[in-house]
């Protein structure tokens, strides 16, 4: 089992790699960070939160449709191939497979942000003309985002286990937006009585809950994120990862692949 | 024949840039107010702020933007009205109360009378209030506000604004000199000085730098333009006719020289008695020394 998941993980990153729109995508990136000094010029007495705010939203959006616009091929593709049989015919279990599938996208998409944080620093350093102890506090912005990806890249994972990919697509989008709404759903419980307010708090735990790992006004601000929410949406995303790759694995246990 | 193509599709794209390019210019052209200008797409703040997804801070940040486009589009324009200018730092400052910059500026330019602002300072005060309470230790806000009511003439407003905002932390020196003047000499002219030039050497903006550099000739103007018609007066008084010169002052022993504004130019001697200065553009805040309306620019 040891080498068979790290073996899936890497086989997943090299195809991703090898996707054309991957780079277009970055690249799209780097030049919204590039063009950020150009957006605070145009503005007054914004120019470095401009460039945060720019570098790193761009850098969210993008990486999470990067992660749902490659994680719903990451089964079909390999059934429509019909590579998942010569796979699962070897001995690696189904939940290898998804689990290295997962982990493999996950892993990419942690290069693509560093690669991404490059950029963004090298934009900040050309608008600062040097780097202080605030601009650190800009990579626990990073990690929160990183850690949407792993959300993200583990809800579509799930959805591509039993649906197509287009369909797979509209519900990992619809979660993210409505899990953008998290906090609000929240609100309506406390505010609703009776099965309604049930509802809504279920339904608030259901969805990822994305706007507590949105710090990134926050450190434009350099406003310091304390250690412990650090450390509880570090937990918060662990738990949240396995119980959907949990389920990716139960569902695609069960189905069908004839 | 595949040259021919090439060749002929060239020129009608060609031809098609003109006319696009042609055709554009002219709608801006019969278009001159376009929907940047007075037009909320969405006006309420909280519904902004939900829209955003989280993305509220790069969301402020294009609202802060379009605010400085729509003030300078406006200001140069020679606006008198400035109406979306309120509705949308509402909007910036909601989806980022801790946006400094939109509360420093935006309070400027809602404060200042048409066509240099809005000429809302009750707004710009609102504006500022809110800004302290989103970041209470930040003590330049304190000093705007204290500015903002120094203008509205409320001087015990002012002193508290400065007292309250020298305790802050980083807080300058000044804002308790600020304080205690407004409780003792508000209104007069080396109070403003004073403040005026506390602006010009606290600010990197260069905007902001230029405009108290104004506010400075202008005071300068208001200083000397009074001692010169109480010099024309003595004149007057004692020759029984106004002065037709300078050079009759001069003779008379009035003045050593001909006097000179902040802008270097020799001041205008109008009948009656009048003094004004050469251009009186560069001293729009100046209370002495100006045209009467409508001669105004």
């Amino acid at each position: 089992m040891s080498g068979r998941i790290p073996a899936i993980a890497f086989s997943t990153f090299r195809e991703a790699v090898r996707d054309r729109v991957l780079y277009n995508l970055i690249f799209f990136v780097l030049l919204l960070v590039a063009s950020a000094p150009i957006f605070g010029q145009i503005s007054v007495g914004v120019e470095r939160i401009f460039l945060v705010n720019l570098g790193l939203t761009a850098m969210s959006i993008f990486g999470i449709v990067i992660a749902i616009f490659i994680g719903i091929g990451l089964v079909s593709k390999e059934i429509d191939k019909k590579t998942l049989y010569t796979v699962l015919s070897r001995p690696v279990r189904r939940w290898e497979f998804i689990t290295g599938k997962y982990l493999g996208l996950a892993g990419t998409l942690v290069v693509n942000t560093f690669l991404m944080t490059l950029g963004f620093y090298a934009a900040l350093l050309f608008l600062t003309r040097q780097l202080g102890r605030a601009d650190a506090n800009i990579l626990v912005a990073v990690y929160f985002i990183i850690l949407q990806f792993f959300i993200i890249t583990g809800i579509t994972l799930l959805f591509s286990s039993f649906s197509t990919p287009i369909e797979s697509a509209i519900y990992a989008l619809a979660m993210f937006i409505v899990g953008s709404f998290a906090e609000d759903l929240r609100g309506f419980a406390a505010m609703a009585h009776g099965p309604q307010a049930w509802l809504a708090r279920i339904a608030s735990y259901i969805v990822p809950n994305l706007s507590m790992l949105n710090v990134i006004t926050r450190v434009s601000h350099d406003q310091i994120i304390p250690a412990s929410l650090i450390g509880l949406n570090t937990i918060y995303a662990f738990f949240y990862v396995t119980i959907v790759v949990s389920g990716a694995v139960i569902i695609f246990e069960f189905r069908n692949l004839k | 024949m595949r040259r021919r193509v090439v060749i002929i599709a060239c020129l009608i794209a060609v031809l098609s840039v003109a006319g696009m390019v042609s055709s554009a210019h002219t709608v801006y052209r019969i278009r001159p107010n376009d929907t940047l200008h007075d037009a909320l797409f969405v006006s309420s703040p909280q519904a902004v702020k939900k829209l955003s997804l989280g993305y509220s801070g790069l969301l402020a940040n294009i609202y802060w933007t379009r605010v400085v486009q729509y003030f300078g589009g406006k200001h140069q324009a020679g606006a008198e009205e400035y109406k979306a200018l309120a509705p949308l730092l509402d909007i910036t400052v909601t989806l980022d109360p801790h946006l400094i910059a939109a509360y420093q500026f935006g309070s400027i330019f809602l404060a200042q009378p048409p066509p240099d602002g809005a000429g809302d300072v009750d707004a710009a005060v609102n504006l500022i209030k809110r800004g302290i309470q989103a970041n209470p230790e930040y003590w330049r806000l304190y000093y705007s506000l204290g500015y903002l009511q120094y203008e509205k003439r409320d001087f015990k407003a002012a002193a508290e604004a400065f007292d309250e905002g020298s305790k802050k932390p980083g807080a300058h020196e000044w804002m308790r000199t600020m304080a205690a003047l407004m409780h003792a000499q508000a209104g007069d002219i080396s109070t403003a000085r004073y403040l005026w030039s506390r602006i010009y050497e606290e600010t990197d903006d260069k905007n902001i730098k230029q405009n108290a550099f104004m506010r400075l000739a202008s005071l300068k103007v208001d200083e000397e333009v009074p001692q010169l018609e109480s010099a024309i007066s003595q004149y007057q008084q004692r020759t029984d006719r106004w002065p037709a010169s300078w050079r009759e002052m001069i003779s008379a022993g009035f003045l050593k020289s001909p006097p000179i504004d902040p802008a270097g130019e020799m001041y205008l001697l109008k009948p009656e008695g009048r003094v004004q200065v050469a251009n009186p553009k560069l001293f729009r805040f100046a209370r002495h020394g100006r045209p009467k309306s409508p001669e105004v620019p």
